[in-house]
């Protein structure tokens, strides 16, 4: 997994709550192994009826087309599990989402491929999205997750927390797998133990 | 101390804790699909990393198979490949696949319980996030992400933080042709979309305990529709009886075994609950969304609600529900012309959706104009259904009778409403653009679905049925 240790960019306010995966990276009706994830993302709202690009969608308007952090609303994430809809942010350099709150699968999915999820408590949050509001789009805001905090243009910097756990993992950019791989003796001894405690769960058999 | 059945199950399946401070919880049967284990296979090949458990891990192809009678690989061509490639990585894996001909295919959630793959007190995880639907049958489980998949295979655990516990106490008995599709979407309107995000939820109170095992799916089905991962409805004898006799369910004394400690799976007299909610599911009428998210939702009798009457948070999303959904507030639903009805998917598409659905059809014809859809939720049920008669009832009514798989749920099959289309839908969401570009969906119960069918509009199963007596 790519680390990360701190990004600088471009913030854009996408100011809705509930932002469902569906609206992130929408299912296409004509789709391949190899999806076009840069594509992909808010590809629906981005898009006209005639197909034609909607100029009034923030992520199209040119001060945030290259914007590397979004700034939403509450329980950002909802919905299917699709990972599509974290690769379809990082395809596009986005590389942090500060929200007011996470859908639970959606933010271990960020966690998993090195996008930061940021959660502001509630008066910060209104203040850094009022800032970023303001700002628009004229200059960068950096993310900082060694020294936890936010900085930018319109004000202080504001701290936030991520859980230790979570921050070692992306600073670290630790490889998942291999970090439980550590546990596999302990794996394979809770596998004996099972087998006695309660056998029908180690083992399948289709009994016709 | 006393624990909750959660706690039960939760502390036997840890492994240990990670440096991380996560919890290593053993899943005791995964469940792939084919829309995201090609991207896992492809992962662990190039990491050179084996399947840890093939023989606890299952598979199944249901998102984007095709529908139509006489289906193939080709049949719908942009599933191709995925099933293809499920098919190799399934083979070179050694997992038993359900594959597109089996006779045992469908949707994963309804797959795995059917067949006794899942268990009372077993953890369970599927890369979807309605894999809870067989907290049904009093199983753990959890929706995951393609990487979390990825952990799966290679390790057998998942890294988990421990979860807050909700009870969700169900009270009363439900009326005449009110369901648990009705239950579960006035919970959601009640507690929100996020209202049960970091819980796993236990349902419990006499109507959860009154409704039978296809039900207590439907139930579990659409918790994360309010946010949680996990919900289950502790197991009893109708869970036992339910499962007995399945193919993958213990048999003999194993059985017996698996019976013994399964009824010590119930919360212990004083065990603490994080948030109880409680709901009288005595008064409710059959329920259905107005709206773009699970949680806007009224009585099969109520109106499109006016912004002053909608929390103040939720308003913009009102306003936007109203004009995506093309609805005016104060419009009866009840009333509201239907161009498409689809009865299906992981919610509701197992044996006793259709059997409802059928009553209320039977004898009867789709209105005009109105093109309606049945598709059992595995191959099983269908032949199940076709052996009680009631794909004839259905085609007779002028119904499409599909092949088993996810179909108009999320569209990933190819089969969706055209722009502008309202469409009555047993399915689990209701968002935008979900169901096709453009399409109004509105989430209801089979015997909502079936009436509206017939009635051309939103109609009111009870009223329908009344009117033929």
């Amino acid at each position: 997994m790519q680390p990360f240790k701190s990004h600088t960019g471009i913030a854009v306010p996408l100011l809705r709550d509930d932002i469902n995966t569906d609206q992130i990276a929408p299912i296409l009706h004509s789709r391949s192994l190899k999806e076009d994830y840069k594509a992909m993302l808010f590809m629906r709202a981005r898009q006209r009826e005639d197909g034609s690009e909607d100029p009034d969608f923030v992520l199209n308007k040119p001060q945030f087309r290259t914007a590397g952090i979004l700034v939403t609303g509450q329980n950002f994430g909802a919905g299917s599990s699709r990972e599509s809809a974290v690769w379809s942010m990082l395809a596009n350099d986005i590389r942090v989402i500060v929200a007011k709150s996470f859908a639970d699968i959606y933010r271990e999915n960020c966690l998993q491929n090195g996008l930061l999820p940021v959660v502001l408590g509630a008066a910060d949050v209104d203040a850094f999205t009022a800032r970023v509001v303001a700002v628009n789009g004229t200059a960068p805001f950096t993310v900082d997750l060694v020294t936890q905090r936010i900085s930018g243009p319109g004000g202080a910097d504001i701290a936030f927390e991520t859980a230790a756990a979570d921050r070692m993992r992306l600073l670290e950019g630790l490889d998942d797998i291999g970090l439980t791989l550590k546990h596999m003796d302990e794996i394979l001894s809770w596998e004996r133990r099972a087998a006695n405690a309660q056998p029908w769960l180690q083992e399948t058999h289709d009994n016709r | 101390m006393a624990r909750t059945v959660f706690d039960k199950i939760w502390d036997f399946h840890c492994v240990g804790q990670r440096a991380d401070g996560r919890d290593l919880i053993y899943i005791d049967r995964h469940v792939l699909h084919e829309l995201h284990a090609h991207h896992a296979f492809a992962q662990l090949e190039k990491q050179n990393r084996p399947v840890h458990r093939p023989n606890l891990t299952f598979a199944v192809q249901d998102h984007t198979v095709a529908t139509k009678p006489g289906r193939d690989d080709a049949t719908n061509p942009s599933g191709t490949a995925f099933i293809k490639a499920m098919r190799e990585g399934c083979r070179k894996n050694g997992i038993r696949l359900f594959d597109i001909d089996d006779p045992e295919q469908g949707i994963s959630h309804v797959v795995a319980p059917e067949l006794g793959i899942v268990l009372p007190g077993a953890t369970h995880a599927v890369p979807d996030s309605h894999a809870s639907t067989v907290g049904g049958v009093g199983a753990l489980a959890f929706g995951c992400g393609t990487s979390e998949l990825g952990h799966i295979l290679a390790t057998q655990v998942m890294a988990l933080k421990r979860p807050k516990r909700m009870r969700a106490r169900l009270d009363g008995r439900l009326g005449a042709h009110v369901s648990a599709k009705d239950v579960a979407l006035r919970l959601i309107a009640e507690l929100g979309v996020a209202g049960a995000r970091g819980y796993t939820v236990e349902y419990a109170g006499s109507a959860a305990r009154a409704m039978p095992i296809e039900q207590r799916m439907t139930l579990c089905n659409l918790n994360i529709e309010m946010g949680g991962r996990s919900g289950f409805v502790a197991p009893d004898d109708a869970t036992f009886a339910w499962l007995k006799g399945r193919p993958y369910a213990p048999q003999g004394a194993m059985w017996d075994r698996a019976l013994a400690h399964w009824r010590s799976l119930a919360s212990d007299d004083g065990a603490e609950f994080d948030r109880e909610v409680v709901l009288d599911c005595g008064t409710l009428e059959p329920q259905i969304t107005w709206g773009t998210d699970p949680s806007q939702v009224v009585g099969i009798s109520g109106c499109v609600p006016e912004p002053a009457a909608v929390d103040a948070s939720r308003r913009a999303a009102a306003e936007s529900a109203f004009a995506y959904m093309g609805l005016v507030p104060g419009t009866p639903l009840a009333g509201l012309p239907v161009n498409r009805v689809f009865i299906g998917s992981c919610t509701n598409s197992r044996l006793p959706d259709l059997q409802v659905a059928a009553a209320v059809v039977r004898g009867r014809r789709v209105a005009e104009g109105v093109f309606a859809m049945v598709v059992p939720g595995s191959s099983s049920v269908k032949r199940e259904a076709e052996a009680a008669g009631l794909d004839r009832v259905f085609r007779d009514a002028g119904f499409f009778w599909g092949e088993s798989g996810c179909s108009m749920c999320a569209g990933g099959n190819g089969d969706r409403g055209e722009p502008g289309e309202r469409c009555v839908s047993t399915t689990n969401r209701n968002f935008e653009n979900r169901q096709g570009p453009k399409v109004r969906t509105h989430l209801a119960s089979p015997a909502t679905a079936a009436a509206t069918a017939i009635a051309g509009r939103i109609a009111d199963v009870r009223q329908l049925l009344a009117g033929a007596a």
